[in-house]
């Protein structure tokens, strides 16, 4: 278990003495959010229908940004045959660099959110809900870009081709997560609502949950692939 | 006494022979050199030893036990150090030891000192010189006793110090009843075994190599 949590530990330390990652990451969602406002005009009506949307699916963009390097660089330089070849199974390593992505980049959109939901003149009812989707939506984006990344180690583009292979993932992610958001203020009688937006909400846990038991494996299996090549 | 052994191995990578009919044993104490030019398959043998890379044929065994039975039990016993050094640039000297000794214990002081890099112990890895990257990675050897080293070029970018730290932790382990299987080009000066691999002929199925 030490091997877990020195890995965790060595993964975060890089992250913060690279520094960057965390920033750019938060700054490209603030960034790309900003967009919308400018291609939708500037009527408030327009802009707070769509804010929360907004932010959602550019949270689900932004944490594609830091995911190729996430075994790459392990991969480059050699850790990661050391890292295959320690008693830590490979399985523990995905779940831990699958929790590392969320530290340095779920948990930092998470801060980010409510500051894009401002800039976009989001309904002010809307912003615990929304925190409380993508709370339960980052977790999965992490899972599943894990295994996107293990699955694109050594190619060429590996970036673009990461991109192609999750973004359908997320969808169902995305689907729930904005369900969960719309149920908050839809006009229907406070128990219907109540009812709806709880039942996105287990959604969401139920997808993390189910990835939290599928992907490590699946992402072991991807890495044996790329360290066999 | 512990012995490796694999037995008419065939190694392919990218769906390509890189290597074929090789055969060896090694006993406790002993070193084998695996020479031949570049893209023989040595490191590909490396790989296949240390269990990252499956054999297209043959089979590697570790005191007449198939490794791909008991992968747990053989990496526990692995010292492997790549041709990569598996070292991270935004880290210290000691904190890249740290790392791999939080990884599978060991005593970083002691690896330290292997290869007299105590006085480097705070500097960012990035600054440091091949060579001293090389040491830096040659040092995990230090970290704790395996039985079985697998060695991919130890002795690149070394200055002939820290060549001499090196033969000598490599003496001690091999008295200590290691074995070590290093890939080199370059001649170590000591007494071992050799393999000399060659790169398979496209249509033409080569005798493979001696032993």
């Amino acid at each position: 278990m030490s091997a877990f949590f020195a890995l965790i530990h060595r993964d975060l330390l890089l992250a913060y003495r690279q520094g960057i990652d965390g920033w750019v990451v938060v700054l490209f969602f603030l960034a790309a959010g900003i967009l919308f406002p400018f291609a939708i005009g500037p009527e408030p009506d327009a802009m707070a229908r769509v804010a929360i949307g907004v932010v959602l699916s550019v949270a689900a963009l932004a944490a594609l940004l830091s995911l190729d390097r996430l075994y790459q660089a392990d991969f480059d330089d050699g850790s990661l045959d050391q890292i295959a070849l320690s008693a830590l199974p490979l399985e523990l390593t995905a779940l831990a660099k699958a929790l590392v992505h969320w530290l340095s980049t779920g948990l930092p959109l998470l801060a980010a959110a409510p500051i894009l939901a401002l800039m976009l003149n989001a309904p002010s009812a809307r912003y615990l809900p929304m925190l409380a989707a993508l709370a339960l939506a980052t977790p999965a984006l992490s899972l599943l870009g894990g295994l996107g990344a293990a699955l694109t180690i050594g190619s060429r583009r590996g970036g673009i081709l990461l991109t192609l292979l999750i973004l359908p993932l997320y969808v169902p992610v995305l689907i729930f997560a904005a369900g969960a958001v719309g149920f908050s203020d839809a006009v229907l009688p406070e128990d219907a609502t109540n009812r709806g937006f709880g039942a996105h909400l287990l959604l969401l846990g139920g997808i993390d949950l189910a990835l939290l038991a599928i992907t490590p494996w699946a992402t072991a299996a991807a890495l044996r692939q790329a360290l066999r090549a | 006494m512990a012995e490796l052994s694999f037995d008419n191995l065939s190694l392919e990578r990218a769906e390509r022979l890189v290597a074929e009919g090789l055969s060896a044993l090694v006993t406790s104490g002993a070193a084998l050199l695996l020479l031949g030019p570049n893209g023989s398959g040595k490191s590909s043998l490396l790989r296949a030893l240390a269990g990252l890379m499956l054999p297209a044929a043959g089979r590697i065994a570790w005191d007449g036990a198939d490794i791909a039975k008991a992968a747990d039990a053989h990496r526990a016993r692995l010292g492997f150090i790549g041709h990569q050094d598996a070292v991270k640039p935004g880290l210290s000297v000691a904190e890249n030891l740290g790392f791999w000794a939080g990884f599978g214990g060991g005593d970083v002081k002691a690896a330290l000192a292997a290869f007299k890099l105590a006085n480097l112990a705070d500097r960012p890895a990035r600054f440091l010189s091949a060579g001293q990257r090389r040491r830096l990675a040659l040092s995990r050897l230090a970290l704790r006793r395996s039985a079985l080293w697998l060695l991919d070029e130890p002795t690149t970018a070394l200055d002939s110090d820290s060549r001499q730290a090196f033969l000598a932790l490599l003496r001690d382990h091999l008295d200590g009843g290691g074995i070590a299987v290093i890939a080199t080009h370059e001649d170590l000066g000591i007494d071992a075994q050799r393999l000399t691999l060659q790169a398979p002929q496209k249509s033409v199925r080569s005798s493979g190599a001696a032993a």
